[in-house]
């Protein structure tokens, strides 16, 4: 496994020196390893992980199921290239089951993601159903634990 | 104390633990930034907590056989064959023990006799020499030398032997030190541990966290496996100090000699902390597999850091602690901690609370998340400015 990557999935706020004390390479060595992975789109992307919730902006989310029929050629990546356009598609997979594809989709609120369902992504050619789940609660996200009292467990201050 | 002349005088010369001295002062302060602490930081990984929970709810809280869990000592076997290549037989070479406290206890108090001699290289985790005095025993110190990364060498062994030499202690990877042993390292002090005919008692807690190549048990030695005792338990590996589960694994008459001692002071390890060790011996390699990535990083990070403020420090090749000199200073270790604490609120333990070969060095765990290690690194940096 990729250490470089795997820490700064984690936390992308390391800085190059800290990685670079870490894992024992070359500042240098890193800057043009970081460089090279977001050129070839390996690192996609850097995002925070926000409740918002919590700084309390109202956000609607919806889960939601497409079924369509795949095109002769192209198969379900031409569907999907065009479904994954729409900026409120925050993630977009393949799945397996009942339909498919999954979408997570965002709006400010109930109508404007009901409006994206039904004047966008319906009518896409291709789409012959949609499913829409409206998130209630976001609990944890990108592997981080939205629960405030979870561990509470203390260590003491010196032990042998 | 009004009961001195009462008490077992064995008990009563017993000097107690360097570091709760240290605790001790520690505790008195507010805000106390600490990088001594024994063990990792992770919380224990759900899916082990939740073998514990499992088993409370199902009403799995009777004592078990003396000896632990059948499936748990199975576990334990197949771990030790799977990692570390040592065939035991769950029936016969296990003891489940609360921690490896309780295996270090029970395995010198079975071995020693009084007027015997335990060799043990040092500095050295606080229990092992206070237990062999207990036992009534004699410590026999060899010093680990730093030049010689705190291995034990042939010749300190040789020198160390006498006709009433019982037992050598091995800590491997060790605290402080995080010293290890290799594979030919190892080789060339089993001739002479064959030849004297004395036990190795080989306290392997940490031998997950082996950072140059895989942890080698003396145990893999077959010519001496019999007279070999190995201490090891779960609270390092798989982040469960609080559980208490320890094992020894040894040759069958000695674990039936063991288990005498077990079965009448401890009866049993606590039950559901045995079905949540079933769950780490066979699902947690994952897991062992991530907090060893993690405290490797801290190393590289820790080792490089203290060097750059002025600290001399050897990587250590094991275990999660430093063991820097701060001979620089020109202060003891107990100077040095006590005199940190006070101006900058930052617990180290002194070297000398692991015996007096400890006297010149400081240990500092990185059991800690990085932040916390760069704010002590600040502070520490800070304190050796102000003192050079």
């Amino acid at each position: 496994m990729n250490e470089l990557l795997k820490l700064i999935e984690k936390n992308a706020r390391y800085e190059v020196k800290d990685l670079s004390a870490c894992l024992a390479e070359d500042e240098g060595v890193l800057n043009k390893k970081i460089e090279d992975y977001e050129k070839d789109g390996v690192i996609a992307g850097y995002h925070t992980i926000i409740n918002w919730e919590k700084a309390d902006v109202e956000i609607t989310k919806a889960i939601i199921f497409v079924s369509c029929v795949p095109e002769r050629v192209a198969g379900y990546d031409k569907i999907a290239e065009r479904i994954g356009r729409y900026s409120e598609v925050e993630s977009l997979y393949l799945i397996s089951g009942k339909a498919e594809f999954l979408l997570q989709v965002n709006g400010k609120n109930m109508r404007e993601v009901s409006n994206f369902v039904a004047h966008k992504l319906a009518p896409t050619e291709g789409v012959n159903g949609t499913e829409t789940m409206f998130v209630l609660k976001e609990y944890k996200k990108y592997g981080v634990s939205f629960f405030e009292d979870g561990n509470d467990g203390e260590r003491l201050l010196v032990t042998p | 104390m009004i009961f001195d002349e009462e008490i077992n005088q064995t008990i009563r010369y017993i000097k107690p633990s360097g570091i709760r001295k240290f605790f001790d002062i520690a505790a008195t302060r507010k805000g106390v930034v600490s990088l001594g602490v024994g063990e990792p930081d992770f919380i224990t990984p759900w899916h082990i907590r939740e073998a514990a929970i499992h088993a409370i709810e199902k009403g799995r809280t009777f004592y078990t056989g003396n000896k632990g869990l059948p499936v748990l000592q199975e576990a334990i076997c197949a771990y030790y064959k799977r990692r570390f290549h040592i065939d035991y037989a769950p029936k016969e070479n296990v003891i489940v023990t609360v921690g490896g406290s309780e295996g270090i206890d029970v395995v010198l108090r079975a071995l020693c006799k009084p007027g015997d001699e335990i060799i043990l290289p040092t500095p050295a985790y606080v229990a092992y020499a206070a237990i062999i005095e207990m036992a009534g025993a004699k410590v026999v110190e060899i010093e680990l030398k730093e030049e010689e990364q705190f291995k034990l060498t042939p010749e300190a062994l040789k020198n160390a032997l006498s006709e009433k030499t019982k037992a050598v202690i091995l800590n491997f990877p060790g605290n402080p030190t995080g010293g290890i042993m290799t594979r030919e390292d190892y080789a060339k002090i089993v001739p002479i541990i064959k030849e004297s005919g004395i036990f190795a008692v080989t306290d392997e807690i940490y031998a997950e966290l082996t950072y140059e190549g895989k942890h080698v048990s003396i145990a893999e030695f077959e010519e001496i496996k019999d007279r070999v005792v190995i201490i090891n338990g779960f609270s390092k590996a798989y982040s469960m100090t609080g559980y208490r589960v320890g094992y020894i694994l040894g040759h069958k008459d000695l674990i039936a000699m063991f288990n005498k001692i077990h079965q009448y002071t401890i009866m049993c390890a606590s039950t559901p902390s045995q079905y949540a060790a079933i769950e780490a011996a066979y699902n947690g390699d994952d897991d062992i597999e991530e907090m060893f990535q993690s405290f490797k990083q801290r190393r590289n990070y820790i080792v490089r850091e203290l060097n750059r403020i002025g600290l001399k420090t050897h990587m250590p090749q094991g275990a999660f602690y430093v063991f820097p000199s701060i001979k620089c200073t020109g202060m003891s270790s107990q100077d040095f901690c006590e005199t940190l604490l006070e101006e900058e609120n930052l617990a180290l333990v002194p070297g000398d609370a692991f015996g007096q070969a400890g006297e010149g060095y400081v240990r500092i765990s990185y059991a800690y998340s990085l932040e916390e290690i760069k704010i002590a690194i600040e502070k520490l940096e800070h304190f050796l400015k102000v003192h050079s």
